[in-house]
């Protein structure tokens, strides 16, 4: 075991001993909570004046982690030979390097350890623009309205004899073309300018844009939203507006609120209660402010048409959702209520009591299509022995390796 | 040059600006947006020259060109495959089918009238 997985175990033993909270001594140290936990778990390595200043507000003798910082140092140089297959590097020799030169054995390890922390945020963004289907339709509209646009610009400038009614066309071609053009450019630039900001204020697609607005609003889902950038963003919006007011109709507050507090959050008891359907529960009990309840719902292809998330529980912003969500159980099963405990991934795993229900409707009557759609309720759930189902959020960020499921590698390195 | 080349391609005013061009270069253009419809009319009898766009409604261009090179009789067809740049995978899926030639959206008349020429077996 490397001397740095010592390191942060030792760091949390110590703060719990003296009974502090790891928020405080977060504060303390200057860094955030989710560092510190990050460290105490051993999953990130320490900077050697971040862990005197730990060990300085833990009131532990530094000498008692020389050991450990010099093993870490030793660790990672080593991966990063590792990481340079027939470098040459003397991996024999690494102690004597890492005692001799330590400034320069830290500055290779820094060095590594930025590579690395690049090479996963390239992977990421690769990510991004391969699932991202909003980015490439939009690139794809506007280079068919280019390509458009030359071609007929040409013509009119290179042929002279041209009839006036292929002239008269062509003009109106392009007129419409450049006002596509217009439009296709401007939803790109909102795009990728969303793009340029801090990570979590990314909004990548009008889906986004609508669930961004409505969690501002905490889900109240009253009242018209403004500023949404792009007409299918206002479009989306409206939808769901309508179907939260048709909701809020069928299920009005105080009896709806009286009912769940008799039957408990029991969508198909409280569906026959109020002679609705079931999804109509779904949506009621989780899209109202103050409501500790995620919801995803979903149609017949399984793509997520609406994320409202759980604090733990991270929901896909791109690519497809765990196939083992009992969302996708219940959408193969209509019409049955499905239930199960689930667990996330990972040393802070939550767990969660999810229920789904899937509705078939038939807009075409009995000449179809069929069409699905399905509804996850996500509830926080106490732990108890009941045994829970491992799923993840979607394979690309999910770190169980085992995973009969898997579809893909997971960029994640654990 | 004269000849006879079918269009499939469903973006309507690249389709019309390819039929003028090549209509005043001599050619009989018939144009289709649908790939289904595409493929149906090629049944009826086959061009000199067909071009296809990758991206299509109803049947892809990939699938069109997969189910030309599949039959005897028209595995020979010449097919110019216009594709968007960013399409580099699909691109060397249609290399692998078979297509003739290949043309990157936005493209100069120019080019596809020699495209076509070079394909009908004329000077360019």
């Amino acid at each position: 075991m490397p001397m740095q997985t010592l390191t942060g175990t030792r760091l949390r033993e110590r703060r719990q001993a003296l009974g502090l909270r790891q928020s405080d001594l977060a504060e303390r140290a200057g860094i955030s909570g989710s560092y510190l936990n990050l460290i105490e778990h051993n999953r990130r390595r320490i900077a050697p004046d971040l862990l005197a200043r730990l060990a300085g507000v833990l009131g532990l003798d530094m000498a008692a982690f020389e050991g450990s910082a010099a093993g870490a140092l030793v660790e990672e140089l080593r991966a990063a030979a590792a990481g340079v297959p027939g470098g040459g590097a003397e991996l024999d020799r690494v102690e004597d390097f890492a005692g001799r030169f330590p400034g320069w054995a830290a500055t290779l390890a820094a060095l590594h350890s930025r590579a690395e922390g690049l090479g996963r945020a390239v992977e990421a963004l690769n990510d991004r623009m391969s699932h991202d289907p909003h980015l490439s339709a939009s690139l794809h509209e506007v280079l068919s309205a280019v390509s458009s646009v030359r071609s007929t610009a040409a013509i009119l400038a290179d042929t002279e004899d041209i009839e006036p009614e292929w002239r008269e066309r062509f003009h109106r071609n392009l007129h419409e073309d450049s006002e596509r053009l217009a439009a296709g450019a401007e939803a790109l630039v909102a795009y990728l300018d969303a793009g340029g900001q801090a990570e979590e204020q990314v909004i990548a697609s009008p889906q986004e844009e609508v669930e961004a607005w409505a969690a501002a609003e905490d889900w109240a889902l009253e009242t018209a939203p403004e500023g949404l950038a792009s007409g299918a963003a206002r479009a989306l919006a409206a939808a769901m507006l309508a179907r939260a007011r048709a909701d809020r109709m069928a299920l009005p507050d105080p009896a709806f609120s009286q009912a769940v507090q008799e039957l408990g959050p029991d969508p198909a008891a409280l569906a026959a209660r109020f002679g609705v359907e079931v999804l109509a529960v779904f949506r009621r009990l989780t899209l109202r402010p103050g409501a500790a309840a995620g919801l995803v719902i979903c149609d017949g292809s399984g793509t997520l048409t609406l994320r409202k998330p759980l604090a733990g529980f991270a929901l896909p912003r791109f690519g497809a959702a765990c196939p083992l969500w009992p969302l996708f159980t219940a959408l193969a099963r209509p019409v049955t209520p499905i239930e199960a405990v689930i667990e996330t991934p990972g040393p802070q795993g939550r767990r969660f009591r999810a229920r789904a229900f899937c509705l078939p409707r038939h807009p075409g009557g009995f000449r179809g299509p069929e069409l699905r759609e399905a509804a996850m309720l996500i509830l926080p759930e106490p732990p108890g022995a009941e045994t829970a189902l491992p799923v993840g959020s979607t394979c690309r960020i999910c770190p169980r390796a085992d995973c009969a499921a898997r579809r893909e590698p997971s960029i994640l390195t654990v | 040059m004269a000849g006879r080349v079918l269009l499939i391609e469903d973006e309507s005013n690249i389709a019309e600006a390819i039929r003028f061009i090549l209509s005043r270069d001599g050619c009989e253009v018939e144009v289709e947006h649908d790939g289904r419809a595409g493929f149906a009319r090629l049944a009826e009898g086959l061009p000199d020259v067909l071009i296809l766009d990758l991206m299509l409604p109803g049947m892809s261009g990939l699938e069109i060109l997969t189910a030309l090179r599949a039959d005897p009789r028209s595995a020979d067809l010449p097919v110019l495959m216009l594709t968007a740049k960013g399409q580099g995978r699909d691109r060397e899926a249609a290399e692998r089918a078979g297509v003739s030639a290949f043309m990157s959206k936005p493209f100069a008349n120019a080019e596809m009238r020699a495209r076509v020429r070079a394909l009908m077996g004329l000077d360019a």
